[in-house]
C-alpha cells in the first residue's frame, strides 16, 4: 500500500471524474481508483469537498447524483453553450413529463394508476420512450387481476435531472385540506 | 391580426350600426359590435371560446384530456376547484367538446365520459334532496378530487420540467485522454494445474453433451446367438457345460461383451439353452436344453 499526499489525492480525483464515462461513486474511487493507494473514504471525501470549493465561480462545477460525482457545467451557461451544438435538444410533450412525473411521485405504479389519475390513456410511445432512455423500468406486477407491471424510475432519471436522490425531487403543491362538503353548503 | 379582421367583418356585414350614427349626426366615438345575435349587437369580445379558427385545433390539442380542459375552464373563470360551479362549467365544457366535432379533431371517448360524468352531476344536484339520506355525499366530490390530484401532478410535471437537465440545462464535463495514454491490462495469474482442472471440466462437460449416435450394430446378436449355440454343441455327452464366462470374447470390448449376453438371454427366453449354477458363489454354466 502506497501513500498518497492530499494534493495528488484531490490531482488524482478531479483528472478521474473528468476522464469516467460515468459519474464516480464514492467507492469507485477508493476501490478502483485508489486501490493501491492507503486511503480512507474520509480522506476521499475531504478531497471531493476541495475539489467543489475550488470550482466556486467556474464554469464546470463539481455535483453529486445517484450514480456518483460528477462535473458539469453550470446551468446559467446552457443558452451560450447550445449554440455549441447543432442538433436542439429534445423537448418533451407534457403527456410525457406528466406520466413521468407520476411514475417518480407515485411510484411503484401501474399504467392504469396513471390513466386514472390523469383522465386519458397513456399512449404507448409515451412508455417507450421513458423505458428507451432508461429513465424507468419495470419493477414487478401488482398482485391485481391481471397482474399488470409495476414502474419505477431509475438511477438514469435521477443523473439525468441531476438528482442524487427521489427526496431532491421539488415538493409537490400540497392538497388544501378543506373538506369539500363544507364549501358546498 | 385577429382584431383587425373582426373589426372588418364588423363593419362589412353590420351596416345598421353605422346607419345608426349618421342618423344621430354625432362623432361620438362608437364602440363597433363584433357580431350580431339574434339582432343585438355584440360589443365586448366574448370573454370565453374566443379562438381564431386557425388557431383551434392547435389550442385544442394541448390539452392533455378531460381533466386539463376543465381545470382550464375553471382557472379562466377564476373559479375555486372547490366550489365546482357545474352549471356553467358543464356548459362551456360542451360548447368545446362541440367545437372539437366541427373541426373534426378527433374526439377521445375521454372526453365524452367527461361530458357524461358533468351531466350525471349536474343532474344528481337537479334533484330534490332527500332528507333521508344524511351522508349523502356531494355528487361534485370525486371529481373535485380528481381534478385536485390531476392539478398536483400537472404541477409536478411542470417542476420536472423546470428541473436542470443534461443536454438542455447541463452538459457533463469530461476531458479526453492524453494521445499516449496506456490503457493498463492486468495480464490474469493462472496456475498450470488450474489450466488442467479447467481441462478436465471442459472434457467432462462435453461428454454430458455428447449425443446419441445410433449405429447399426458392427454385432448382430442373431450372429452371436448362433455362434453361442454352435459352441454350446462342440460339448460331449459327459460334458455339456461350458463356463458362462468362456462364452465371452475379451477382445471384442465392452459392446462384444453386451452382445454375448445379449444373445444369451435372448437364447434363454427361447428356451434354446439353460442356465445353472451348481454350488452357491460358484461358477455359471450354460447347456443346451
Amino acid at each position: 500500500m502506497r501513500q498518497i499526499s492530499d494534493d495528488k489525492l484531490k490531482q488524482l480525483v478531479e483528472a478521474a471524474l473528468f476522464v469516467a464515462d460515468s459519474p464516480l461513486s464514492l467507492a469507485d474511487i477508493k476501490l478502483v481508483l485508489l486501490a493501491e493507494y492507503k486511503v480512507n473514504k474520509k480522506r476521499i471525501l475531504a478531497a471531493l469537498e476541495r475539489l467543489t470549493q475550488d470550482y466556486q465561480n467556474r464554469g464546470v462545477e463539481l455535483i453529486k447524483v445517484a450514480k456518483g460525482y460528477r462535473f458539469q457545467t453550470i446551468t446559467s451557461l446552457s443558452d451560450d453553450l447550445a449554440t455549441l451544438f447543432k442538433e436542439r435538444t429534445p423537448r418533451y410533450s407534457r403527456a410525457l413529463l406528466e406520466t413521468l412525473a407520476l411514475i417518480a411521485y407515485k411510484q411503484p405504479i401501474t399504467r392504469g394508476e396513471i390513466e386514472d389519475i390523469r383522465g386519458v390513456a397513456v399512449s404507448s410511445y409515451i412508455m417507450k420512450t421513458l423505458l428507451e432512455r432508461d429513465w424507468v423500468k419495470m419493477a414487478g406486477h401488482k398482485e391485481v387481476p391481471g397482474r399488470p407491471a409495476l414502474y419505477v424510475t431509475t438511477d438514469e432519471f435521477l443523473d439525468y435531472f441531476s438528482l442524487s436522490s427521489l427526496t431532491q425531487l421539488p415538493e409537490l403543491m400540497p392538497l388544501p385540506e378543506i373538506s369539500i362538503a363544507e364549501t358546498i353548503e | 391580426m385577429v382584431n383587425k379582421t373582426m373589426h372588418q367583418d364588423a363593419k362589412q356585414h353590420h351596416p345598421v350600426k353605422k346607419i345608426k350614427e349618421s342618423e344621430q349626426g354625432e362623432m361620438v366615438q362608437q364602440v363597433l359590435p363584433f357580431a350580431l345575435i339574434r339582432g343585438e349587437a355584440v360589443v365586448e369580445k366574448p370573454k370565453d371560446l374566443f379562438i381564431p379558427p386557425d388557431a383551434l385545433e392547435i389550442f385544442l390539442e394541448t390539452f392533455e384530456g378531460p381533466l386539463d380542459l376543465l381545470l382550464y375552464l375553471i382557472r379562466k373563470q377564476k373559479f375555486d376547484i372547490l366550489d365546482l360551479p357545474i352549471s356553467p362549467i358543464t356548459q362551456q365544457y360542451m360548447e368545446y367538446v362541440e367545437l372539437m366535432k366541427n373541426v373534426k379533431l378527433e374526439l377521445a371517448a375521454e372526453y365524452l365520459v367527461m361530458a357524461a360524468i358533468l351531466a350525471e352531476i349536474k343532474s344528481k344536484l337537479l334533484l330534490p334532496k332527500q332528507i333521508i339520506e344524511e351522508e349523502e355525499v356531494d355528487p361534485r366530490a370525486e371529481l373535485v378530487r380528481r381534478l385536485q390530484e390531476y392539478e398536483v401532478i400537472k404541477q409536478a410535471a411542470q417542476k420536472i420540467d423546470d428541473l436542470p437537465r443534461v443536454e438542455r440545462d447541463t452538459h457533463i464535463a469530461h476531458v479526453a485522454l492524453a494521445e499516449n495514454f496506456h490503457v493498463r491490462t492486468i495480464d490474469a495469474d493462472v496456475d498450470f494445474n488450474d489450466l488442467l482442472s479447467a481441462l478436465k471440466d471442459v472434457m467432462k462437460r462435453t461428454q454430458a453433451f455428447e449425443h446419441h449416435h445410433i449405429h447399426k450394430e458392427s454385432l448382430s446378436t442373431r450372429e452371436r446367438m448362433s455362434a453361442v449355440l454352435k459352441r454350446l454343441k462342440n460339448t460331449t455327452e459327459n460334458a455339456p457345460f461350458v463356463a458362462f464366462s468362456e462364452l465371452f470374447t475379451h477382445k471384442e470390448g465392452r459392446q462384444g461383451v453386451i452382445v454375448t449376453f445379449l444373445a444369451i438371454l435372448e437364447l434363454i427366453k427361447e428356451s434354446l439353452i439353460e442356465c445353472v449354477q451348481c454350488e452357491v458363489q460358484g461358477q455359471l454354466q450354460v447347456k443346451l436344453k
